[in-house]
């Protein structure tokens, strides 16, 4: 199968949904002739004009909430939020407005919108340009959020959002744009709320979300070459939540550990651990571990931000010592 | 619908959904002050001009974004007091199911996107069905509604900048009343809020909103120019609320006095004037006027009636219309 990159990827399921549906457009800051500062959307003003490819001035509440009467009333916005880390600025347009209006209107209005945005830290961008804040999304009920780990989760969940009739936040993480993986040529869509089993395994669940899926398919590298055996899963849609194949796999191996980038205090971990600890508690044979961004702002010096996030060496680290037995912080 | 009303059956029309408008007000503050709503309203009497005039210059298709002032807005559109009320109550046959109540009454049936309790929150929404329009090649346009207070959120000034730059046909519709909940408008507002419009080339009007003629023929004529494409359009409407801020404001001397509230009763009333203006002109006679008001006193009594005695929706429905295309999300 040919390989594309994530950014690949992601602009050839815009395309295609764009010369499906005449009512999908893309809005936001530097989309047409830049396509994006991560070069993402690039040749698809080309193709699809300024009417569809729409740079706005730099106001994303103005530009969110435009997107949310254009969905209300017959059309499928992509909005492209430049960095996750501006979410801040659109949150009363994203949670009070788009998230609740089926809700309020008791079904009769619907905002089929797609956010796609950005997440994760090692670029050396600091703390305003580094965050992972789907989980404050997650938390608000009407909101629906994917989180891609390769190229090809990208591309289908990417159709799959544009083509559902709820807003959908797609959070792509910026370190992968350029990572390649195998996508077929033919159309495919990913359902929302199906996770994937990456690797099969009966020691020890990793769970992780986007990026922190690699690093835990690369912690069961080096768990393998220990004799441990490690399952690996991607929910690829945190809402909804595979919860039935998490919890599956929760009981087989009796062990688990949530990695994923956003802070680990009240975050998409906590809220995975809780549910595992709630329905397979008497199948488990050690506490469900979370391992999230560390609950600090994301530093800029190299020498303090790689420490902020799980690393595969982290996550096989404590893998090792849950199937040892060791309780680790248990009193 | 292109000239502005001038026959006596569209007079009398929009007398009709004046008087409609108050009785409607009437009616539901006597539910509250005799504790049989639940929660608090805000009363729409006094400013009934701003929503006749500029409703009765849209046709249906028209989209109209409304504020928790709200019912004003949505009995102009085309609502009936039967789901008003029982939205208002909490019932199943309302317009939301009972789940937005008076702070969000939507009536999409009718091109009512839905009032909105953040204040300013539906500015993106209505510039956003306004690009819609223009994005599909129609020629409906969107009509904004918004207090005087809502004029200090910074998002009206980020939508009003791109309905600019992309010609959409949206009219902003600023309801001066005075008073921003219980702060006068001249401490919340600096300079002129016609200019402020103007700075982005907005055409800008102010009006006196308690003359329905001159706010319908405005609108008619701005109405027409933002069809062909000579959108966006400001409109400053002067009125003034005869309640307090919501029902249960009642001692607000501290703010405004009682001399303020009876000049603009009895020398500004919106109705009154209009009345006097239908009997002068020879387009109805006293009697004509009182049996029509006889007649909405009366339908407002027995849509009340038939709201008190409706069904509460069933306990089921809680976690229906979060999303949709899922009937329950929480099964
Ligand atoms: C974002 C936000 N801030 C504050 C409030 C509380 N609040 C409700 S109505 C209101 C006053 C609004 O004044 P104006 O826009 O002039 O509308 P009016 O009530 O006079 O019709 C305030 C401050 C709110 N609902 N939303
Ligand atoms: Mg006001």
């Amino acid at each position: 199968m040919r390989e594309i990159t994530l950014s690949q990827a992601v602009n050839e399921a815009l395309a295609e949904e764009m010369r499906r549906d005449d009512t999908v457009f893309i809005i936001g800051e530097d989309v047409a002739e830049a396509g994006t500062p991560f070069k993402v959307l690039s040749g698809l003003v080309e193709e699809f004009g300024a009417q569809r490819v729409v740079d706005t001035p730099i106001c994303e509440p103005g530009f969110m909430g435009l997107a949310v009467g254009a969905a209300m009333t017959g059309t499928r916005p992509v909005v492209d939020l430049m960095f996750g880390d501006f979410i801040f600025l659109i949150m009363d347009q994203l949670c009070n407005q788009a998230a609740k209006t089926h809700y309020m209107s008791g079904g009769k209005l619907s905002v089929p919108l797609v956010l796609r945005t950005n997440m994760g830290a090692t670029r050396r961008s600091a703390a305003q340009h580094s965050q992972s804040l789907h989980a404050l999304v997650a938390h608000i009920p009407g909101l629906k959020v994917a989180m891609p780990s390769s190229a090809y989760e990208a591309k289908g969940l990417m159709k799959t959002a544009i083509r559902d009739n709820n807003p959908v936040v797609i959070f792509e993480d910026k370190l992968m744009y350029q990572d390649k993986a195998p996508v077929p040529e033919e159309e495919y869509l990913i359902p929302f709320g199906v996770a994937n089993i990456k690797r099969e395994g009966t020691d020890i669940t990793l769970i992780g979300t986007s990026s922190m899926v690699q690093v835990c398919e690369k912690a069961a590298d080096i768990l393998a070459a220990e004799g441990i055996s490690a399952e690996v899963i991607d929910p690829r849609t945190i809402v909804p939540l595979d919860e039935a194949t998490l919890l599956a796999s929760a009981r087989k191996t009796s062990r688990v550990i949530v990695v994923d980038e956003g802070h680990q205090s009240y975050g998409v971990t906590g809220e995975i651990a809780s549910r595992i600890n709630e329905k397979a508690f008497y199948h488990l044979d050690a506490p469900v571990l979370r391992m999230g961004a560390m609950d600090v702002p994301i530093p800029f010096s190299p020498a303090l931000e790689d420490i902020t996030v799980p690393t595969p060496e982290g996550v096989a680290a404590k893998a090792r010592m849950l199937v040892a037995g060791e309780m680790i912080d248990a009193a | 619908m292109a000239n502005a009303k001038t026959n006596s059956e569209d007079y009398l029309r929009m007398y009709r959904q004046m008087v409609r408008i108050r009785t409607f007000e009437d009616n539901a503050n006597q539910l509250y002050l005799s504790a049989k709503m639940p929660g608090l309203t805000h009363m729409y009497s006094g400013e009934e001009a701003v929503a006749v005039g500029i409703c009765e210059a849209l046709e249906t298709r028209d989209k109209i974004t409304s504020t928790h002032r709200g019912h004003g807005h949505c009995v102009a559109k085309g609502a009936e007091f039967k789901q008003m009320f029982c939205e208002l109550l909490g019932k199943e046959e309302g317009y939301c199911r009972g789940k937005g109540g008076s702070m969000h009454i939507a009536d999409q049936s009718n091109g009512n996107l839905g009032a909105n309790a953040i204040v300013g929150g539906s500015m993106g929404i209505a510039t956003g069905a306004a690009f819609t329009s223009k994005m599909l090649g129609r020629d409906d346009v969107a009509v904004c509604f918004f207090g005087d207070g809502a004029t200090a959120q910074g998002l009206l000034y980020e939508v009003m900048n791109m309905a600019a730059l992309w010609h959409l046909p949206v009219i902003y519709a600023c309801e001066n009343n005075g008073y921003s909940e219980y702060t006068k408008t001249e401490e919340i507002a600096a300079g002129s809020i016609t200019d402020r419009a103007r700075a982005f080339g907005i055409e800008a009007h102010q009006v006196d909103g308690q003359d329905v003629l001159a706010v319908n023929a405005l609108t008619t004529d701005l109405v027409a120019r933002a069809r062909k494409g000579e959108g966006p359009f400001f409109i400053e409407l002067m009125t003034y609320r005869y309640h307090g801020h919501h029902v249960g404001d009642i001692n607000r001397e501290y703010y405004r006095t009682k001399a303020e509230e009876k000049d603009w009763k009895e020398n500004r009333d919106p109705i009154i004037r209009f009345r006097a203006h239908l009997i002068t002109e020879g387009l109805a006679t006293e009697d004509e006027i009182e049996a029509m008001n006889a007649e909405i006193a009366a339908d407002a009594k027995a849509a009340v009636d038939y709201a008190l005695d409706a069904k509460y929706p069933d306990q089921s429905e809680v976690d229906m219309h979060v999303y949709s295309g899922i009937t329950h999300a929480l099964a």
